[in-house]
């Protein structure tokens, strides 16, 4: 396996095994959360949350037993940086999970691991052994009397709706992962019922830093609302596709000259579940207040036919849906059904209209975050290349 | 199934049971090494995963039937997994496909008769920059060609 990597300023910083934990219980819980406060992190999922949050109200919880789940269930089309972080930066990610465990009171912490990374098992237990030697995990780590936290590795079984946190909580729990309704948030009654904080790789991974180096330090990159940096998985039609750490704020056409992308027609922000935006959409910067992401950036130049890639995102949501709520398991049949119309020739605008209304419909309607997404791509697709794929001529296309 | 493995088969999900629990949340890592193991988990497995674990079989089935990596049909010793997403689409996925049918004389979907090989599509499997991609058990293939596809099947075989 290649390495394609570019590092910036902020996550890919020099960090050493255990600084951050060692830096951690030096100080007090409400300290740490206090800083981690101060940066400003959000989730790096997508969803955006900010994290300090999500763990004040796990750390408030009055419960014997709370858990910290690491959201490895990169499912999302065009996502590979979790696989780059757990390979190359398991330091991070793992002391993250540990300075969590401190700060919020929990003994244990499961990492979720999508069972398409399967082969990256074994190097992970490895890890976590050295780290058990080192007194980084266990009873009384480096030495703080009480402080005892171990953290197990599960897989996942191909399910892309396990990266919905609720989900991924009932596969753990040995159920199809079908997302529960929330409230209850799993910030009070997450897995096994406990509270739970459920992070994404990359989230974690930014901790051992902002411990390290200070909330303000973090702040100081990327905007005023979103601070730090993010990885950007980059593929599709470039010199150099890979994952790239870059402050937010970047503009997309600054990181499309940077990976050596030419001839680019549309960039798909955010993977199918994303929204795909045209050359006149390129001056946008990737940040959560403006194109907001978990990462997937995937780049489609001139010779790409939209109408293509838009079917190959439905069908990938046809087969994805959980097939719990009625929005997203018929909506995007629906959807895909209408791509296949339209790639035919034989439709109406007045029927396709209806379908984009269908899919605001799914926005709203569908119980959990990835069926609300699922028709992002189909409206932005046909709004912004309409050009392209109706070609004027009474509905159907005259070429 | 002959009794005889009726009994091998309860004897080894007994052995799964001892190591992670009795538990709900251990049904999914049992079924997990089952399918490792036997390649699909058999209706016989998962009515005894569900009387040691103490549940109904329909809730078993149910968990089975709905993670796309647990099987309830035989597959080849070997299954093969072709990333079907966009990126890997568009670096040359169907030229691979094709050379892989052909190869082996089955259509995607499909086992070889002499159970070797299962040829299946899956979902992105997180090698975008370096498609295509190919999943074989846990083994993953970047930047797969044609001729490059055929070389690794001669390999596993």
């Amino acid at each position: 396996m290649e390495k394609d990597i570019r590092k910036g300023a902020v996550l890919f910083s020099e960090y050493n095994r255990g600084e951050g934990i060692k830096k951690a219980i030096a100080n007090s819980r409400e300290d740490i959360l206090f800083e981690i406060r101060e940066s400003k992190l959000k989730g790096r999922g997508g969803a955006g949350f900010p994290t300090a949050t999500k763990w004040m109200m796990v750390a408030a919880a009055n419960s014997e037993e709370k858990y910290i789940i690491c959201n490895a269930d990169e499912g999302e089309p065009g996502t590979f940086k979790d696989r780059v972080l757990l390979l190359e930066y398991p330091q991070l990610v793992f002391d993250g999970m540990v300075i969590a465990g401190y700060v919020i009171g929990a003994k244990k912490g499961i990492i979720y691991l999508r069972g398409e990374y399967e082969y990256m098992k074994k190097s992970l237990e490895d890890y976590l052994e050295a780290m058990k030697k080192d007194n980084l995990l266990g009873k009384d780590i480096l030495g703080k009397k009480g402080l005892n936290f171990e953290i197990e590795i599960r897989m996942g079984s191909g399910a892309y709706v396990c990266g919905e946190e609720t989900a991924l909580i009932e596969s753990l729990e040995g159920n199809r992962g079908e997302a529960r309704n929330r409230p209850p948030f799993p910030v009070t009654t997450g897995y096994l019922g406990k509270p739970t904080t459920v992070n994404n790789v990359e989230t974690l991974a930014s901790i051992p830093h902002i411990v390290n180096k200070g909330g303000e330090w973090f702040k100081k990159h990327g905007t005023d609302k979103s601070t730090g940096s993010k990885l950007f998985s980059v593929s599709g039609d470039c010199e150099k596709p890979g994952v790239y750490e870059l402050l937010w704020g970047t503009k997309i056409s600054e990181l499309l000259d940077l990976v050596g992308a030419k001839n680019t027609k549309a960039v798909q922000v955010g993977g199918a579940s994303g929204n795909c935006l045209p050359k006149s959409q390129f001056e946008r910067t990737l940040a959560y207040e403006d194109a907001a992401t978990g990462g997937s950036i995937m780049i489609f130049n001139e010779s790409r036919n939209m109408l293509h890639v838009l079917k190959n995102f439905m069908e990938f949501f046809v087969e994805e849906s959980c097939g719990q709520c009625t929005p997203c398991r018929i909506g995007n049949v629906k959807l895909l059904e209408g791509v296949k119309m339209i790639e035919k020739k034989d439709f109406t605008f007045a029927y396709i209209n209806q379908l984009k209304d269908l899919g605001r419909t799914m926005q709203v309607a569908s119980k959990c975050g990835l069926g609300q997404s699922s028709p992002n791509s189909f409206i932005s697709i046909l709004e912004n290349f309409k050009e392209e794929i109706f070609n004027g001529n009474g509905g159907h296309n005259g070429k | 199934m002959l009794v005889l493995e009726k009994n091998a088969m309860t004897e080894e999900i007994e052995l799964l049971v001892d190591k992670y629990g009795k538990g709900r949340s251990s049904l999914l890592p049992i079924l997990q090494d089952i399918q490792r193991k036997h390649k699909y988990i058999p209706d016989f497995a998962q009515q005894e995963v569900a009387r040691l674990l103490d549940i109904h079989p329909v809730e078993v089935f149910s968990v089975v039937s709905f993670y796309s990596f647990l099987n309830t049909q035989p597959k080849g010793r070997n299954i093969v997994r072709l990333c079907q997403t966009i990126t890997c689409d568009m670096a040359g996925k169907t030229a691979v496909a094709r050379a892989l049918e052909r190869e082996l004389g089955i259509k995607f979907g499909e086992t070889t008769k002499d159970n070797k090989f299962t040829l299946e599509f899956v979902n992105c499997l997180g090698m975008c920059d370096q498609g295509p991609a190919v999943l074989i058990n846990e083994r993953v293939y970047p930047k797969v060609t044609p001729e490059k596809a055929v070389q690794i099947l001669n390999e596993v075989k």
